[in-house]
């Protein structure tokens, strides 16, 4: 079978590491055994062994690695490289000395279910970075154990059934009524769904705002078990109506979770916990920068009010008197009982190698920092809002906060779209906006710059856009066909999703099909 | 704010740009009475040198991190090649997003691509997703998905499956029509035991292999049984080194697998981030949890990998997804890959076995001990059950007072019968030196 | 413009039905696999499996949507379309040919008699989008 190159370059067409698989090769030394070997048949007979001798796993050299993934790694856009803007995400710097204290073997090499005494500095730790996300949210209860905003999702809303499980007995049967408003993450439902809510749609108004007379008429018809309210909202506008919003929740009987994927337009300037939240979780990998990773790891805490704290995960950390610190000698310790708590969301205590990048986070920024961060996000946020009001369809009125948002609707005459848009930015050295989120507006491009892009990038971004806009009415094909610069151009995801191709099998095709 | 590029003069000039005089203004939807209007009480900036410096006192306080330690049960220290950190740093790996835009991110499709290969290859199944959060979770979302499969509601789960992953699949399926029983284990082979709940109501059999003592199960002829009744057969496995040396849970008849990956050259860290991995026959793939990397090819016939089968996902169906999961754990998940790809077929043979003989001589050597036995008879990877002459828990303690050595866990922690037993982990780590020297230090503390 | 067939009797779901002695033929709307776009799978009821008007039987997907396919009339499933998991793109090449969902045996042709004919259909299509 003769191979078609994507491109010329070599560093281009690296294939699937098992098609650079040749046997024999290596690319690891262990020591050797130092025990006395005996017979394998002896203590773990042949019937409990593999006998496959590990058929297609690869066999390459460390040089190999090296090349296989530094080749693809130039295949990815990142944030190191440019603006990633997309809206949600928060794609903000990505420091190097949080990566670097992360390392320290004395995190690191860390087990789990060390002793107590021999791990009192990770205890410390996770407490601290406790103390300050109840700071920073205005609300008494953390839980560090969820290990993404979603899990952290499914954490709040478990911990709001357990409330009214507790509170009403037997009628808390009558309240399964989860709100979740239109515009909200797809996580949101779902997560609602897994604590057993049925869930109801509130509507937004045409200006960007939760409905409140819908509000009402959902609140009317009994059954609240809470509310679910992103805010800033997907659209990047403050709910103004915040207040009253929770006040009317409350008085139906339920509670506010808040999705806090976009509180980096709010820390230092508001807190939830003032504005009437009774839970919110928090993505340490948007608001505090860890890393997102290509998809992960995450962090997503858990903050509540000291009415719901009971209900919050096992175990919690305790910080101990000075009395009984001297008595036992240490000063943290885990409480294990919890009669109320919702149980266990993860096992051990949770991603705890990006406790450490987060607290840095906030260590580097400190108080001043912290605000100079949000102010700067909304800024750039609005500088970008602003400058492509003539370009492109802004479809509500309202300040946005740290996200800008657009639709389509002035390209789609000219048969552009906003995938084509998004599409088309690439070529100008941009990662694409979030396309098509949120549902409410239709052909959405949701624009996050973050704090971390100085106006010269911003400037270039927006003559990008400005330009793409000029495409769009002089020559729409080019958008339309875009990206031209990439390795490989939109693939065909109907066929790859009608017969579902998920590993490599000797028998596939390589690089490219042959003709 | 060193992070932050403008200037103070050029956020004035950005300001004025949008009709604004102070930053504060630009918080003027905000109504007032929910404004903070005064400074976090958080520490006041830190220099580099002062943020590493606080993180290495924290560090100073874990002196466990660096004692000879023979801890186990779902975290395991293993020797992980120096490429494996040095390449997920890469800034185009690990400052990038989820593969929205395959154009931009066919360096993570493809090694997502790579790494559910491995994993089938590894476990003997065929399809693998693109990673759960950890194994406790992974868990977990088996239990909902065989609930999907099979319109059962009934799971069946072993006692010997880790204690804190059934804590965790009880918090997940608590609203979801899920019964969670349990089934014993036998007290001579500490493998699992009567079978007799098994009947035609339950949706899922789970067993882990080698389970939370250490024994290695008969899996085929308890893929036999949950077969019989109509149930899926899951398997969990904990110590994911195991692949090298076992027999595949797939061969032996697995509908799921899942399992932590955290043994694929990832560090410890206190117990995360780790990888879930989650694997299934591919006539369920549609009913699976999490993200799917296929092959797909462009206008030009040229390959490339896309995130395929996405209706399953909560963006697309939301309260009706199979799972709320959206972040998976991709950094870790190519740190698995790079881990399972250098070490290679023999690697992952050499790694595996050194486990098995390293374990068997301390085994060996414990039983030997006056006093001390090994309480359960069926063959053991690298993790194995001690019984002590008296309290376990003490004797651990002094062990590590008195001899500076984390001699394992106490089976009281999660077995409160168990008192005089604890769990010994033997990996390729721990060096001849160390296992003489936990072996000489039993025998003087138990005295 | 969306192709609507005469002959056929329709849904506001956007599903057509055409009967044949007791036997109702159904399937989805040109426009309703013009909104979905490339068809990626279709999940089917069982046969012998039973129904009650405007239930929900199975689901369409496309690469980034899903929509649950109702059955306009009740009745026992008696014949689905297997070939369309084969070929998902004849629902979106041939929707009132090949790309047929399932036969149902009906309880109630009075059920058929209320849906709507290709003309109200048609206006019912310009007057909702």
């Amino acid at each position: 079978m003769s191979i078609k190159q994507v491109t010329s370059h070599p560093t281009q067409n690296e294939g699937l590491i098992f098609e650079r698989s040749q046997a024999g090769r290596v690319g690891y030394m262990l020591p050797k055994l130092d025990v006395e070997e005996t017979n394998l048949d002896d203590f773990l007979p042949a019937e409990l062994r593999r006998s496959d001798d590990l058929e297609g796993v690869p066999e390459v050299s460390e040089v190999d690695i090296i090349r296989h993934f530094t080749r693809m790694s130039t295949w990815n856009f990142s944030i190191d490289l440019g603006m990633y803007p997309l809206g949600s995400c928060t794609m903000k710097y990505n420091s190097r000395l949080n990566e670097k204290v992360a390392r320290i073997p004395g995190f690191t090499n860390l087990h789990p279910l060390t002793p107590e005494s021999e791990s009192q500095g990770a205890l410390e730790l996770a407490y601290q970075l406790q103390e300050d996300l109840s700071e920073i949210t205005g609300l008494k209860g953390v839980t560090l154990q969820p290990a993404a905003g979603a899990h952290g999702e499914m954490t709040g809303v478990m911990l709001i059934r357990a409330f009214l499980d507790k509170r009403d007995g037997e009628a808390s049967k009558e309240r399964r009524v989860m709100l979740v408003p239109d515009s909200a993450h797809g996580t949101n439902p779902a997560s609602a769904n897994m604590a057993g809510f049925t869930v109801k749609t509130i509507r937004s108004t045409p200006e960007g705002f939760t409905d409140l007379d819908h509000l009402k008429e959902l609140c009317a018809e009994g059954g609240i078990a809470g509310l679910m309210l992103t805010n800033p909202s997907t659209v990047g506008l403050f709910e103004i109506n915040i207040k009253e919003i929770c006040d009317l929740i409350h008085t139906a009987g339920g509670l506010v979770y808040m999705d806090g994927a976009n509180m980096n337009a709010l820390v230092g300037v508001a807190r939830p916990g003032d504005m009437g939240v009774d839970v919110i979780h928090l993505n340490l990998h948007k608001t505090f920068s860890t890393p997102h990773g290509g998809g992960g790891p995450g962090c997503g805490p858990c903050c509540c009010t000291a009415e719901l704290e009971p209900f919050l995960p096992t175990p919690r950390i305790v910080k101990l008197s000075e009395q009984e610190a001297v008595a036992t000698g240490i000063s943290y310790k885990l409480n294990y009982n919890r009669p109320d708590s919702i149980g266990r969301v993860k096992a051990f205590f949770g991603n705890f190698g990006m406790f450490v990048r987060a607290l840095a986070y906030i260590q580097t920024h400190g108080n001043t920092g912290l605000v100079e961060a949000t102010q700067s996000a909304v800024l750039n946020a609005r500088y970008v809002s602003h400058a492509l009001a003539d370009d492109f369809d802004k479809p509500f009125e309202a300040d946005c906060m740290h996200e800008a948002i657009f639709s389509h609707k002035k390209q789609t005459r000219k048969g552009v779209h906003t995938l084509d848009i998004g599409k088309r930015l690439i070529d100008y050295g941009f990662h694409p906006m979030t396309v098509y989120f949120p549902l409410i507006v239709e052909g959405a491009m949701l624009i996050e710059p973050t704090e971390s892009v100085g106006r010269q990038d911003l400037d270039s971004f927006i003559d990008a856009m400005k330009s793409i806009a000029q495409e769009t009415i002089d020559n729409p094909q080019l958008v339309i066909d875009a990206p031209h610069t990439t390795r490989i151009g939109r693939l065909d995801e109907a066929t790859a999703a009608r017969k579902p191709v998920l590993r490599w099998k000797k028998d596939m095709e390589t690089l490219s099909k042959t003709a | 704010m060193r992070y932050i590029p403008n200037s103070p003069q050029e956020v004035a000039e950005m300001l004025n740009v949008v009709g604004l005089k102070t930053p504060d203004e630009l918080f003027r939807s905000i109504p007032k009475d929910v404004q903070l209007n005064r400074a976090l009480n958080v520490t006041d900036p830190l220099s580099e040198p002062e943020v590493i410096l606080a993180m290495e006192s924290y560090a100073a306080k874990n002196p466990g991190a660096t004692k000879p330690s023979f801890l186990g049960a779902g975290v395991y220290s293993h020797f992980s090649p120096t490429v494996v950190d040095y390449l997920i740093q890469r800034s185009e790996f690990f400052t990038s997003y989820t593969p929205y835009q395959p154009e931009v991110t066919q360096g993570t499709l493809q090694y997502i691509f790579e790494f559910q290969t491995l994993v089938c290859q590894l476990t003997g199944m065929e399809v693998a997703n693109a990673s759960m959060y950890d194994g406790s979770t992974s868990m977990a979302e088996a239990f909902l998905m065989a609930q999907r499969v099979t319109k059962r509601e009934k799971v069946l789960v072993a006692e010997t499956v880790h204690p804190e992953y059934l804590e965790v699949a009880k918090t997940y399926v608590q609203h979801c029509g899920i019964e969670l029983d349990t089934f014993g284990f036998d007290n001579e082979t500490g493998r699992v035991g009567d079978l007799s709940k098994l009947d035609n109501k339950v949706a899922a059999l789970v067993v882990q292999s080698p389970n939370f003592f250490g024994c290695v199960e008969d899996l085929q002829s308890l893929a036999d049984k949950a077969h019989a009744v109509g149930a899926l057969f899951i398997v969990v496995v904990t110590e994911a080194i195991s692949f090298g040396l076992l027999k595949t849970p797939g061969e032996c008849g697995a509908d799921i697998v899942v399992a932590e990956g955290q043994s694929f050259g990832i560090p410890m860290s206190f117990g995360g981030p780790h990888v879930g991995l989650f694997a299934c026959k591919e006539k369920y793939v549609r009913n699976m949890p999490g993200r799917l990397a296929g092959v797909a090819y462009d206008k030009k016939g040229n390959r490339g990998f896309v995130l395929t089968l996405a209706t399953r996902e909560q963006h697309i169906r939301r309260e009706k997804a199979t799972s709320n999961i959206c972040t998976n754990q991709g950094l870790i998940a190519l740190a698995a890959t790079i881990y399972m790809e250098t070490m290679g077929k023999k690697g992952l043979q050499e790694v595996a076995t050194q486990n098995a003989q390293k374990a068997n001589y301390a085994k060996t050597q414990i039983a030997k001990l006056e006093g001390f036995s090994i309480p359960f008879s069926t063959p053991t990877f690298n993790e194995f059950v001690v019984r002590c002459p008296k309290n376990a828990t003490e004797i651990l303690a002094k062990l590590l007072k008195e001899n500076g050595i984390i001699g394992g866990l106490a089976l009281k922690r999660y077995y409160q019968t168990r008192e005089n037993e604890f769990l010994v982990c033997v990996t390729e780590t721990n060096t001849k030196k160390q296992i003489d020297g936990l072996v000489s230090s039993l025998k003087e503390v138990s005295k | 413009m969306s192709n609507i067939l005469e002959n056929l009797k329709y849904s506001k779901d956007h599903e057509w039905v055409s009967v044949d002695g007791d036997v109702a033929t159904v399937g989805i709307t040109d426009y309703a696999q013009g909104s979905l776009g490339d068809v990626v799978y279709v999940e089917l009821p069982k046969d012998g499996d039973t129904f009650a008007a405007h239930e929900a039987v199975g689901s369409v997907e496309s690469v980034k949507a899903v929509s649950e396919i109702f059955t306009p009339i009740g009745g026992e499933i008696v014949e689905v379309n297997e070939s369309v998991n084969d070929t998902p793109e004849n629902v979106n090449n041939d929707c009132y040919g090949e790309g047929w969902m399932f036969k149902i045996k009906l309880d109630n042709a009075g059920e058929v008699d209320a849906m709507l004919s290709s003309v109200e259909y048609e206006e019912f299509l310009t007057n909702e989008h």
